[in-house]
């Protein structure tokens, strides 16, 4: 059973973005994730839900390299290599995004050097010449557009006295600036008014385009309105325990998570 | 943590691929220090009367006086009579071309950003007549000149204008002042002097000029810049390249007077050799600066940056005199592996009306101690006096330590004192943040440190602003993750 699964998966591989098998993970000793299989392929949204302490921040956090935590078994294949053989910095430069539930603060760094870096330095993997001056503020003018954030905050340091919104914004600007392919968003939704809500998910649907595929980490279906999700998965003790369309989220929202508690035990 | 060894090792174990290393075998005394050794000095630079009386002085102060230990560092034993006091600087070029200088250390002058030209002279090459630093030198000196700049050694000083060292030498450093101040006033070999004429904006940064001429920096040097009414002056000391010197004391003396109206803006860069990573080897560095305002309306500032010495002793400082004067410190401090620091200021509000202003931003790493001490003293006349310090430090790991040590005496009720200290660490989080938007682990050190110690780095003059960022990135290589 298991390695016909395999077989199949391998042929698969070859058609997915991202497969995900049997991952276990610990941190500070304690597993976390116990057995996470995932495939995504390219252009799909999946959505991952889960009741809080399921492990869906884990997930995000392992895929995009966090040091402390620690794989015990499984492997995750990203566009047919070995994603956790690479450093943190270059799965970011192969296109794998986190937008961050609670983006750090830089003091002292204005964010148009930090995304100026960081554009360069994903082009400079990919073997192209930094931008000049001129094409980067263009660039920068046409995605602070997309996700409507004030033109002032880019001069500031990086998420320094940023409200929550204005937060969320700047990580949706980064990834409209990086244009990954593998966006993980996780809880982008979190501390955000309906309006701000919708400014971040109109970005990140504009950004929605076949060769992309959108991880998006949520705790409620309402972020599930706005992007459309092709899957819906949730996890839950750190195994992925119900998988289908995007009509679980709003059996979810109706229900609550404790009928897969008990379905599941 | 290798990376910076194997550079620090390159650089640091070849002391000859400098050509300013000093060569004792030919222009020198025997070690010792004695009253003997101090005429001989003096007289080696056919000093007049009143200098040698000066040295004589200080030396009888010094011997009564015992080496400081309030400080939050552990110096080893230091045996006074060990030390050579006196050999000639002899420049000679060790190179052809830079062909022949090692590429690592011309990697890390490359990254330092520092010029071509500049690099073959701090690397002991023959630089090409026509931008070769004696006719780099005379260029800045006639344009110095027009204006009546005074810009030379010390020795030379001594003996072309004896009346001005003779008035102003000790003025902020007294002989007495403290147990290095004295030892420096004693034995001091050479240095500079700098003066300013009335009216007068010193048409350049004395920057490039001094890098260039910084080549025969010695252990024992003395500094004097004075600045006559209402004229300015911007002036930096010291060298973002590693610098290795087989002396291992050094202990230096600049005093800075300030007349009416006139400013004194005083910039350094400090990179002496830390030692290695066991914490063997490297400079003790016990320095006084002090600037005196004597003037009203007179300002002061210091600014340095601090990366290298296995042992800082240092706390540039300003005697607010004239009333409405000013005086400023901001300073970075890093230290890493197993240095020590113990470095801050003093301002002394003696004036009425006066200000001061305090920016201190320490950084450690490694299993180093950063201490800030700062003395902020408002005298009963001071009246209407303001001082603001902030305090800040940073860490990088869990093995390092910060001390903040402020003194405060204010002796009257109309001035306000204010302090604000914070401690931070470098997280990990910041530092996964940087590599999720691909910068690597060393780029995003070199990034959040700068961009801590920016209010500081934004007050040193441009070129070795750029030159300092870089260096603080340099001196954290390999220190987290």
């Amino acid at each position: 059973m298991f390695r016909r699964g395999a077989q199949n998966s391998e042929l698969e591989t070859t058609n997915n973005m991202l497969t995900i098998k049997n991952l276990r993970v610990a941190v500070e000793g304690k597993e976390i994730l116990k057995g996470i299989n995932l495939e995504i392929k390219a252009g799909e949204v999946h959505a991952i839900m889960g009741p809080n302490g399921s492990g869906k921040s884990t997930l995000g956090n392992v895929l995009a390299g966090k040091e402390e935590y620690e794989v015990l078994d499984g492997e995750v294949i990203y566009e047919g290599e070995d994603l956790l053989e690479r450093s943190a910095e270059d799965r970011a430069r192969m296109g794998v995004f986190l937008g961050f539930q609670y983006p750090v603060e830089i003091p002292g760094v204005p964010m148009v050097n930090f995304i100026k870096t960081s554009v360069n330095e994903h082009r400079k993997y990919k073997g192209l010449e930094p931008l000049t001056a001129g094409e980067f503020l263009k660039l920068m003018r046409e995605k602070k557009e997309l996700v409507h954030l004030d033109s002032q905050l880019t001069n500031r340091s990086v998420n320094e006295g940023f409200s929550g919104g204005e937060k969320k914004k700047n990580e949706i600007f980064q990834m409209a600036m990086l244009e990954p392919k593998l966006a993980i968003l996780d809880e982008t939704d979190s501390g955000l008014d309906i309006d701000a809500l919708k400014v971040v998910s109109d970005g990140v649907n504009a950004l929605k385009d076949p060769s992309r595929s959108t991880i998006v980490i949520t705790h409620y279906q309402r972020l599930l309105d706005y992007i459309v999700p092709d899957f819906v998965h949730v996890l839950y003790q750190g195994r992925i325990v119900k998988s289908a369309g995007k009509e679980l989220a709003l059996e979810l929202e109706e229900k609550g998570y404790d009928w897969l508690k008990t379905e599941n035990v | 943590m290798e990376e910076q060894d194997k550079i620090l090792h390159e650089v640091t174990s070849q002391e000859y691929k400098f050509g300013f290393v000093s060569d004792f075998e030919s222009d020198s005394i025997p070690k010792g220090l004695s009253e003997d050794v101090i005429r001989l000095i003096s007289a080696k630079k056919n000093e007049p009367e009143f200098m040698l009386n000066f040295r004589l002085d200080a030396y009888r102060k010094w011997l009564e006086m015992p080496m400081p230990d309030w400080a939050y560092l552990k110096v080893p034993p230091i045996d006074f009579q060990e030390i050579i006091y006196y050999s000639a600087p002899k420049k000679k070029p060790q190179y052809e071309s830079l062909d022949e200088v090692d590429p690592d250390l011309l990697e890390t002058f490359s990254k330092l950003g520092i010029p071509l030209e500049e690099q073959k002279v701090l690397a002991g090459v023959a630089v090409d007549a026509v931008i070769d630093s004696v006719s780099v030198k005379t260029t800045f000196k006639e344009t110095l000149a027009e204006k009546g700049v005074i810009f030379c050694s010390f020795s030379e000083a001594v003996l072309e204008h004896p009346d001005l060292v003779k008035k102003y030498l000790g003025m902020s450093v007294p002989t007495s002042d403290n147990f290095f101040a004295a030892l420096n006033s004693a034995v001091f070999s050479d240095g500079s002097f700098c003066y300013i004429p009335k009216g007068v904006r010193c048409p350049m940064e004395l920057s490039t000029y001094f890098r260039i001429n910084a080549a025969g920096t010695g252990q024992f040097e003395r500094t004097l810049i004075i600045a006559e009414d209402s004229s300015y002056v911007s002036y930096l000391e010291g060298c973002t390249a590693p610098m290795r010197d087989e002396n291992q004391l050094h202990a230096a003396v600049v005093e800075i007077i300030a007349l009416d109206r006139a400013e004194v803006k005083y910039s350094t860069v400090q990179n002496w050799y830390p030692g290695n990573k066991e914490g063997k080897g490297g400079v003790y560095n016990f320095v006084t600066k002090r600037g005196i305002c004597r003037g009203e309306s007179s300002k002061i500032s210091w600014t340095q940056v601090e990366t290298g010495s296995a042992i800082t002793w240092k706390y540039p400082s300003c005697i607010l005199m004239g009333d409405n004067s000013v005086g400023e410190f901001n300073s970075v401090a890093l230290t890493n592996n197993h240095q020590q620091a113990d470095t801050g200021t003093k301002m002394v509000h003696i004036g009425k009306n006066t200000k001061s202003t305090i920016i201190s931003k320490g950084i450690s790493a490694g299993v180093s101690d950063n201490s800030y001490r700062g003395l902020v003293k408002v005298l009963p006349g001071a009246i209407n006096s303001r001082n603001f310090s902030q305090c800040d430090s940073l860490l990088l790991g869990s093995t390092c330590g910060a001390h903040t040590f402020p003194y405060i005496e204010v002796g009257n009720k109309s001035s306000i004192v204010e302090h604000e200290a914070t401690t931070s660490k470098i997280g990990e989080d910041q530092i996964f943040y940087c590599n999720q938007r691909g910068i690597s682990t060393e780029d995003a050190i070199g990034m959040i440190v700068n961009g801590y110690a920016k209010e500081v780095l934004n007050k040193l003059p441009m070129e070795f602003a750029v030159e300092a960022q870089k260096l603080l990135a340099i001196s954290l290589e390999g220190s987290v993750g």
